[in-house]
């Protein structure tokens, strides 16, 4: 039963004009409206979810998502390295929708009017009170025309959305003979998941020594430096895979041949036999449609209290696509979900934000099959930089562990049910 | 003597009349609910953890308060606590512990993994 309608049968019993009832239908009763999220990711989810609970089941929740499954990046690297099945990180939406009285439309959004307030989709549209994108990241392959085609992205594929191309990705590892080159390029930073190339490359080196040891990996970083966590992952190059893993910083991939797996960089011709490019990226569609890509081009700025975008107030950012200096994480992806689901919640009762939000983010890497590494830090708003400031006291682990490789799983475990449940 | 049955019995009905599962303690500021959702990350949802960490939900409060103080002493040796212990104030600290301490028992769900569909985008 729709809670509006129990309402209506309650004001026909008559016990709607009790005060008790009054009182105590108070903060649903207040908090009206419809909000649109597009997007069904780890922030997509969180928000529904939450705003669903802290609204007091008011707020009418309408989540656009076009994919069916739910496919968790976190773990995808395991698959590459072997330890964990794509099937082990893929879920259904069923139970968030059921808990929480979250609407659901399995579609892709083709237009979106701030103006009118409206979302278009393949198959009909929808007006809202507020709309909340969390589209993750598009892949820009503008630098290489070659890449731009499906064909050249199944033969170089990214893997760095969660799903058939993680599978891809592990079967070019297992097809490719012993003495092989898997090349992986990494984009300049800010990108998807900055530890993320550090510990795919762990997972292949893993996966290479135990199946394929003559082969090397050849890690071409358009950065300087190692982005996140670099002594731990030098060092568990070093410990655990000695003569596996070549790094070469400040390598940026010029030209691409898909066919035959061939880059060139400033400075050198590389042919691999097994070729990841994971590509410079960009907000997602949806925040590219709503026109809020207003930094670089490539981001969305946003007010860390709502999330609301600096161009379209009644339109918030969520996750990946945000320009923050905060990393591009899923437990970030959550904490602007939380931090937005109050802000919408006070600015639909007429009352003002959080005006300090604070959240903080435990980021795991798997160095190995079993041994997990961490970054860790609390964020505070910071009224006069009108940012996320990081607090004393964060930092990393001081050297993998089996006890944070099997934290790292129980995170997984507890973050799905959270976002998904 | 009538109220408090009846206001407790209709207020759970509406809950579950939209939800069937959750309800949510209206009491905390916005401050305490974005932060204890961070916590619940790691923790579980509202402190209930499905495995690994620690479940946070009904522990007393001066016991949550008195482990954070260890963490950021550095009396209590930590993987990661120590190092989210120090960027939080004690009023903070404080509030999660109430938070926490009030949250009833609930079973933790957990969402069952399926075989991936390869049409996914």
């Amino acid at each position: 039963m729709q809670r509006r309608d129990f309402i209506k049968q309650l004001a026909a019993s008559g016990l709607i004009g009790m005060p008790w009832f009054e009182a105590h239908a108070a903060p649903a009763k207040k908090v009206q409206g419809r909000v649109v999220v597009i997007g069904a990711g780890y922030a997509g989810t969180t928000l529904a979810k939450y705003l669903r609970i802290w609204s007091g089941y008011g707020i009418e929740v309408v989540v656009i998502e076009q994919n069916t499954q739910f496919v968790s990046c976190p773990l995808s690297n395991l698959v590459l390295g072997g330890s964990r099945s794509i099937n082990d990180l893929t879920f259904g939406y069923d139970l968030l929708q059921q808990h929480h009285g979250i609407q659901w439309v399995h579609d892709q959004v083709t237009h979106i009017d701030t103006t009118a307030r409206k979302v278009t989709m393949r198959r009909g549209e929808m007006t809202y009170d507020r709309l909340v994108i969390a589209p993750g990241v598009d892949f820009n392959y503008s630098a290489w025309p070659e890449m731009q085609h499906a064909e050249a992205q199944r033969l170089v594929p990214h893997a760095w959305k969660a799903g058939p191309q993680t599978v891809n990705l592990r079967q070019q590892l297992e097809s490719m003979p012993d003495g092989g080159v898997v090349v992986i390029s990494i984009p300049k930073a800010p990108f998807r998941c900055p530890p993320g190339p550090y510990e795919r490359t762990c997972q292949v080196a893993l996966y290479l020594k135990q199946y394929k040891p003559k082969s090397k990996i050849i890690v071409l970083d358009a950065n300087p430096d190692i982005v996140s966590k670099k002594a731990l992952f030098l060092n568990a190059w070093k410990a655990l895979y000695p003569g596996i893993v070549d790094y070469r910083p400040n390598s940026t991939v010029l030209h691409v041949n898909p066919v035959t797996r061939e880059v060139e960089t400033e400075f050198e011709h590389v042919k691999a036999d097994v070729l990841n490019i994971i590509p410079p990226q960009r907000a997602g569609k949806p925040a590219q449609m709503a026109g809020l890509l207003n930094v670089d081009s490539n981001w969305c700025a946003v007010d860390f209290r709502s999330y609301a975008s600096t161009i379209a107030s009644e339109v918030h950012v969520l996750g990946d696509a945000v320009f923050s200096p905060q990393p591009k994480s899923a437990h970030i992806a959550t904490s602007h979900a939380h931090v937005c689901a109050n802000a919408i919640v006070a600015i639909m009762s007429g009352q003002e934000p959080d005006p300090e939000p604070v959240f903080a983010n435990t980021c795991y890497s798997f160095v190995s099959d079993r041994m997990a590494v961490h970054v860790a830090n609390v964020y505070r708003y910071d009224a006069e930089k009108k940012l996320m400031v990081t607090m004393d006291g964060g930092g990393l682990s001081d050297a993998p562990s089996d006890l944070e490789g099997t934290y790292a799983q129980s995170w997984a475990r507890n973050i799905w049910s959270d976002a998904l449940t | 003597m009538r109220f408090p049955v009846y206001t407790r019995f209709w207020s759970g009905l509406l809950l579950l009349s939209a939800t069937g599962v959750y309800a949510e303690p209206a009491s905390f500021p916005a401050h305490t609910l974005t932060l204890a959702a961070s916590c619940a990350v790691c923790h579980g949802t509202n402190g209930h953890s499905a495995t690994g960490f620690l479940s946070l939900a009904g522990m007393d409060a001066p016991t949550f308060v008195a482990k954070m103080q260890a963490y950021r002493t550095g009396s209590q040796a930590a993987t990661v606590m120590h190092q989210h212990a120090k960027g939080l104030t004690e009023a903070e600290i404080t509030a999660l512990a109430e938070y926490f301490s009030v949250q009833p028992p609930q079973a933790v769900i957990e969402p069952q993994a399926q075989p991936l569909d390869l049409q996914h985008e």
